[in-house]
């Protein structure tokens, strides 16, 4: 406990310096904690869950439109905003955009949990690759329907209000930096809670056999649909400040951009260690540093190694560092290995 | 309402026909996916770009100067071997293992043909012209490009083939006794990893049949592999496994439904129809089947 305590606290602490210490990596720690919060949501819903699905995309780009929508949409006709495009004829007050951007947010997170909960009854229904594949079609259709829409920009793209300068501080990076950092922490602990109750227990046992589950009188569609409600949360949280973060919003290369980010979040989890805690957020900070290393020597071919990047870890690593860790050290996870099984088990080998 | 289609009656003649012979194209893509799910359990979703590759064969022919029909003959040859590639170095670590585990790694698959695609070929959308001419029916007022009647026919003539290969020779008897039952076949002496690496190439071959010829009547870009995935998975699914003259059917219809969509709700919204309408038939299949107490599995 006491070591858990400090290990937190370094944490914070580091989230908290890290912003002043490394002022040029502003944009790529939001990117990383936008990227953790994904992960850990996906985690929910993929790994604890079993429903592995490639559609939480959906409720992303859904929390980017609607707060970026909001935000302008509280002062100002949204349908003239989108036809001038990057043109500002409109300006932001300080105190308009800070109220715009909290309200967004709010709007961003609840509505796709809502969405998240409609649609669930019908599509939880499915099954194992059917789900995967329906959640696939659900994302691109998303991408496809927003791209011909008039009044959110259409083809064209959405253009987010820029930051206002308060006084003579221009604080963009810091501003966006500690909201997305705030949104993991939070996040973070809400799924921490969430994983130590019964809850939790529940979604494993649809994941291990979902027949039984129904069979032992847990009501499975219910827990599924909150579930997802909860994943959806988030993720349209974590939208709507990577919207603002961006400050362009189109809608299939940045909103419900199902062939990078849709995949990048099945990826970190699954290459941190499926259904646990610590996995998405260690898989997604490794995925985050080697994805911008390959970003930045090998322009061009970041795609190619992207693939090349996911069928080796699926194939290869599909348990993931902390399964891998898991396996090296039981101890350390509370399991109770008996020392002469070991020995024999490693002769075996 | 305002819409074209029904001012002009004619229109729907002309959505109909170009809806069936597009959508034979879709069948025979569609049999390939059927193919290779039924026998080796497997959800490709690098179908698509397997097409596409093969359309850039022919339009490379045609490039050259030689008539892209022999593409044709050609593609589904140099996509038997990527085929057989592509199952030697990914697709056999996946066979046995968890169905989301295939989905992913052929995602992969498709994510890196599509970038060594932009890369090769670049980003632009290409045609390869057949210069067949076209036809003009009821007065001038419905015009069917022979290209895609010339598609539509070879993409018959090698269904029927193949459905004739399965049946009769040896490989695709063995094809077939590995779907059934892949330990059965192991024990009785089928080498089942080389018939999974065979169904697989024909599966490419299929879809570089399917390229070549959509390159011929329609577009090719890198990046539009992803629908036809999508195209193929829905028919099979509405068809069901092994159930060739319901791939046929169900090919036919979804072309149909697209050109109808294509036409009412405008071109922008034609992709993201194809995709919703997958959603729809999935969420129908799963209440169907939920009065019984069963699901989709």
């Amino acid at each position: 406990m006491n070591k858990n305590i400090i290990l937190y606290a370094a944490i914070l602490i580091f989230g908290v310096a890290a912003p002043f210490v490394f002022p040029a990596f502003k944009v790529q720690l939001s990117i990383l904690c936008i990227l953790i919060i994904l992960a850990i949501t996906w985690n929910v819903q993929g790994g604890e869950m079993g429903y592995n699905t490639f559609g939480n995309i959906l409720f992303y780009g859904l929390g980017m439109y609607l707060c970026a929508s909001v935000q302008v949409g509280m002062f100002f006709p949204l349908a003239e905003w989108t036809e001038g495009g990057g043109e500002k004829t409109f300006v932001h007050t300080p105190a308009q955009f800070f109220q715009g951007f909290a309200v967004g947010l709010a709007v961003a997170a609840i509505v796709p949990a809502i969405v998240a909960g409609l649609i669930g009854y019908s599509i939880l229904g499915l099954r194992g690759h059917y789900f995967a594949i329906c959640t696939l079609g659900l994302g691109v259709a998303a991408g496809e329907i927003s791209g011909g829409i008039e009044i959110i920009g259409a083809g064209q793209g959405f253009t987010t209000p820029p930051f206002p300068k308060v006084g003579s501080l221009e604080a963009r990076g810091e501003f966006f930096y500690f909201c997305s950092f705030a949104v993991l922490i939070f996040t973070f602990l809400a799924v921490k809670a969430i994983y130590s109750t019964r809850f939790k227990l529940v979604l494993n046992a649809i994941r291990d056999n979902e027949d039984k589950a129904e069979a032992m009188g847990i009501q499975t569609m219910k827990y599924k649909i909150i579930g997802w409600m909860i994943s959806a949360f988030f993720c349209g949280l974590a939208g709507g400040i990577m919207g603002g973060l961006v400050g362009y919003i189109d809608s299939t290369d940045v909103a419900f951009d199902g062939r990078e980010m849709g995949v990048f979040m099945v990826l970190m989890a699954i290459l941190g260690g499926k259904g646990t805690l610590w996995g998405p957020v260690i898989g997604a900070t490794v995925f985050h540093i080697f994805k911008e290393g390959f970003w930045t020597f090998f322009l061009g071919w970041q795609y190619v190694a992207l693939g090349v990047l996911i069928v080796v870890i699926v194939i290869y690593f599909p348990e993931g560092i902390m399964g891998w860790l898991r396996e090296k050290y039981p101890e350390r996870f509370g399991e109770v290995v008996d020392e002469a099984d070991r020995k024999a088990q490693v002769e075996l080998k | 309402m305002d819409f074209l289609i029904f001012q002009v009656p004619m229109l729907t003649v002309q959505a109909v026909l170009d809806g069936l012979l597009l959508g034979i194209l879709f069948a025979l893509i569609a049999y390939g996916m059927a193919l290779q799910w039924g026998v080796m359990n497997i959800i490709n979703i690098a179908q698509g770009d397997l097409v596409i590759l093969g359309g850039y064969i022919a339009y490379f022919m045609y490039l050259y100067g030689i008539h892209p029909a022999w593409g044709v003959i050609v593609s589904p040859i140099i996509m038997y071997f990527v085929g057989v590639i592509i199952y030697k170095l990914v697709i056999n670590k996946v066979v046995d293992r968890d169905l989301f585990i295939s989905i992913l790694a052929t995602f992969g698959i498709s994510i890196l043909f599509m970038q060594l695609m932009n890369f090769a070929f670049g980003a632009d959308v290409v045609l390869a012209n057949s210069g067949y001419g076209t036809t003009m029916l009821f007065d001038n007022s419905v015009t069917l490009p022979n290209s895609k009647i010339f598609s539509a026919f070879i993409s018959i003539v090698f269904a029927i083939g193949l459905v004739i290969y399965m049946k009769k020779s040896k490989l695709g008897r063995a094809i077939r006794a590995t779907a059934q039952n892949a330990r059965a076949a192991k024990i009785l002496g089928v080498d089942t990893e080389k018939v999974y690496a065979a169904t697989f190439g024909i599966n490419a071959a299929l879809c570089g049949v399917a390229g070549a010829l959509i390159s011929i009547t329609f577009t090719i870009h890198p990046y539009m592999g992803l629908p036809y995935t999508i195209r193929s998975f829905m028919i099979v699914i509405v068809a069901g496994l092994g159930n060739l003259p319901g791939v046929a059917m169900s090919g036919m219809g979804l072309g149909v439904f697209e050109e109808f969509a294509d036409y009412i709700l405008g071109t922008e919204f034609r992709i993201g129809s194809v995709f919703l309408l997958l959603v729809l038939i999935l969420v129908y299949r799963r209440f169907k089947l939920s009065k019984k107490r069963e699901y989709l599995k």
